[in-house]
């Protein structure tokens, strides 16, 4: 148990994590949890209207705003498992109440307790190990939000570093996008598909047998199109690995 | 040029399984960055330079009406005229009478994208004036009758094979058995057919990459020296610029050059950078005898203090298209008008309509590689996104997609209703996906699944597992 003192972690589980990978979620705790945050989960989260936000329908981003903003009131810190989603908090949220003071002012207030997971464990806990083994060549995509937005690079190589048999193998464009970009990637199938077999060919080529990045939504993308392509690649959220949590089966992979 | 931006769904395609153009961007998509990646390196003030040209700009556009006034009067100063052009149509009238004026037959043109603007070329040629492109890109797609495809490399849409053929269709007069194989080659030979052009020219015709308020100039940059030839040697010289080219002096010209030549081809400076001030003075040796500038207004002043204001800082560098992966994936052409990638994303809709460009701004991943590299650092993405609020507003994107995002909005604004919902899709997938672990094809996911597969989900949510766990009192709170 977290010492009384604990820092109250509110988790923005994310829609995606919540749908697709609740381990990623499970995993995220466990960190949070041997970071000494004391994590609860509000109920009252669904998502962070970013699809709303982006599809231009401002009235609905703010709604949705609104109700995180709510629901994350009372927590120290706000912590995502996506630079994305994090970004959408930490960033967009106080753009999106620019004409209205009141509401801009508590969306001040959550971003600057709103942290991306890998960057709230490194920049504001201190972390600098996990004790977690994986014995695998693995290659990390940088997901753009978290990288462009929020300064996410080196928080998780640094980690990732301290893995028990983890050999780490950089592709030369682990900073272009992989062609998800939220509804892009069904609005524009094919020029999505080019970037993420671009993607797939790079991760082939590095010759890594496993693909980690920080945000569900490119790994969804990169796993669908490694798997189409039959390109053998073990394709997970990087919680996963640094919790040590990597019994489940990888994203996309067979479950039997 | 008529746009065909609405079509970019269908121009995006037809770009993606181009062989030629495939092979061409697979080279720039790489070589523009690693090139700005060590000019930049080089120069540890970089971003410092990057804050002083955004101020430079910002302070300019907030005195525009000061700095144009005071820019007019010094170029009339120095025996230049100043014509205003509120739309595409009066700039090219306003050529065509400069051109008539004289008696011109043919116009040797400077690389200049205002020029692509108001589609000049054909309405000079329309009323029987010969404008001769002397930018070697500029040259060869106006051989092939094409639009460029980049603001700054107009034919990097084509490998030097396909220029090898259109020189040998074109200047049927040399030898058919040259050889074109080696860019060195090529380059020879349209200056060898380009020289007695520029000699032949009876005007000039030049873009500006800056004006300066302070001494009535107009500075144009190039590597090849045809902006030059194109300016000094005809008697008259005409600058079509934007009225967004202002800048007070030549000093910040200076510092935006720094930050020009680097964000633009990774050079610390571009080969020429040329100056000019008015008509030629008594006892100068070179210049024309007349210097005219048009300055374009064309939807621009309409940015200023809007949502938009911030992109007429734009230096027109293409670093955002050089770091753009929907530009590198489908081209120039696709974008259907004469700004393409992120830069005409913001800019096309203004000066063409959303109706007619809506796709633009919609045709990208917010990846933010664009306003990371952009010199004078406008929001691109966030500019676009203005784009898709107008569109959502007016009602003009896709029916069915608003109808489906609403219903999810309004499911998302209720999170009992929307776990419960959640918790039964995770376990209806789940279940239908539990040996392969994802789907080939699945009903309303055709967009998803027509180029890559669906990961299947766990099974159950986060939210229900995350309940039970606290039933069982397994939980921190």
């Amino acid at each position: 148990m977290p010492e009384p003192s604990a820092p109250r972690v509110g988790l923005l589980v994310t829609c995606l994590v919540d749908l697709f990978r609740p381990s990623v979620g499970f995993a995220a705790v466990a960190l949070l949890e041997r970071a000494g945050c004391a994590v609860a989960v509000p109920q009252a989260q669904t998502c962070c209207g970013q699809p709303a936000y982006n599809s231009g329908d401002r009235g609905d981003a703010k709604a949705i705003a609104r109700q995180v903003i709510a629901a994350f009131a009372d927590y120290d810190y706000v912590v995502a498992p996506s630079g994305s989603c994090a970004g959408m908090v930490k960033v967009h949220y106080p753009q999106l109440f620019a004409d209205e003071p009141d509401m801009r002012a508590r969306a001040e207030d959550l971003a600057t307790r709103t942290w991306e997971l890998l960057s709230f464990l490194v920049d504001v806990r201190g972390m600098s190990e996990v004790a977690a083994r994986w014995t695998k060549r693995a290659t990390y995509h940088d997901a753009c939000s978290g990288l462009r937005e929020l300064g996410v690079k080196e928080q998780p190589r640094r980690l990732l570093a301290s893995v028990h048999g983890l050999c780490l193998a950089e592709m030369p464009g682990a900073e272009v996008c992989c062609g998800f970009g939220g509804t892009f990637c069904v609005k524009y199938p094919e020029i999505s598909d080019k970037m993420v077999g671009d993607k797939a060919a790079e991760i082939a080529a590095s010759g890594a047998e496993a693909v980690l990045a920080g945000d569900l939504g490119c790994l969804l993308n990169i796993a669908g199109k490694l798997s189409r392509l039959g390109i053998r690649a073990e394709v997970r959220h990087v919680a996963e690995v640094l919790a040590g949590m990597t019994d489940a089966p990888a994203i996309a992979a067979p479950r039997r | 040029m008529q746009p065909t931006s609405r079509d970019f769904p269908a121009n995006a395609r037809a770009g993606l399984v181009d062989p030629v153009l495939q092979r061409a961007l697979g080279l720039a998509r790489t070589g523009f960055p690693a090139r700005r990646q060590q000019a930049i390196a080089r120069l540890p003030e970089f971003e410092a330079l990057r804050e002083e040209g955004r101020r430079i700009k910002d302070h300019t556009l907030a005195n525009l009406d000061f700095y144009l006034e005071r820019y007019e009067a010094v170029v009339i100063a120095t025996g230049g005229h100043v014509h205003w052009a509120r739309d595409a149509a009066e700039a090219r009238d306003r050529v065509l009478e400069i051109c008539r004026s004289v008696g011109a037959t043919t116009v040797a043109k400077g690389k200049s994208m205002v020029a692509e603007e108001i589609a000049l070329n054909e309405h000079l040629e329309r009323h029987g004036i010969a404008p001769v492109e002397t930018d070697l890109g500029e040259y060869i797609i106006q051989l092939r009758h094409e639009p460029p495809s980049h603001i700054i490399a107009p034919a990097i849409h084509l490998m030097k094979e396909q220029v090898a053929d259109t020189f040998r269709a074109a200047h049927q007069e040399l030898d058919p058995a040259r050889s074109l194989a080696e860019p060195r080659q090529l380059c020879e030979e349209a200056r060898t057919i380009l020289r007695p052009r520029f000699l032949a020219a009876d005007v000039g015709i030049t873009g500006a990459n800056f004006l300066i308020a302070e001494t009535g100039s107009s500075i144009i940059v190039t590597n090849e020296g045809n902006g030059d030839l194109s300016q000094i040697l005809p008697r008259v010289h005409i600058v079509l610029a934007g009225i967004e080219k202002l800048v007070p002096t030549l000093e910040d010209a200076a510092t935006l050059l720094r930050l020009l030549a680097r964000s633009a081809t990774g050079q610390e400076f571009s080969t020429y950078t040329t100056v000019s001030t008015g008509p030629r003075r008594p006892g100068d040796r070179d210049g024309p005898d007349e210097y005219h500038v048009i300055l374009l207004d064309n939807g621009r002043s309409a940015l200023l203090g809007g949502e938009f204001h911030d992109m007429l800082r734009c230096l027109r560098c293409a670093a955002c298209l050089n770091h753009c992966p929907v530009y590198a994936a489908v081209g120039g052409h696709a974008y259907g008008w004469v700004y393409p990638g992120p830069m005409g994303a913001v800019l096309t809709p203004a000066l063409v309509g959303l109706r007619e460009a809506g796709h633009l701004p919609n045709a990208s991943t917010f990846c933010g590689r664009c306003e990371s590299v952009c010199p004078v650092k406008i929001p691109l993405p966030n500019m676009m996104r203005h784009w898709r609020e107008r569109e959502f507003a007016q009602g003009l994107s896709p029916r069915a997609y608003r109808s489906g995002l609403r219903a999810w909005a309004w499911m998302a604004q209720r999170p009992r209703l929307y776990h419960a919902a959640a918790a039964l899709a995770g376990r209806g997938l789940g279940w239908f996906g539990r040996d392969r672990g994802r789907f080939r094809s699945l009903p309303l996911a055709s967009g998803w699944t027509l180029v890559r597969d669906m990961p299947a989900p766990e099974g159950r949510t986060f939210q229900s597992l995350w309940a039970e766990r606290q039933r069982a009192g397994g939980g921190t709170r």
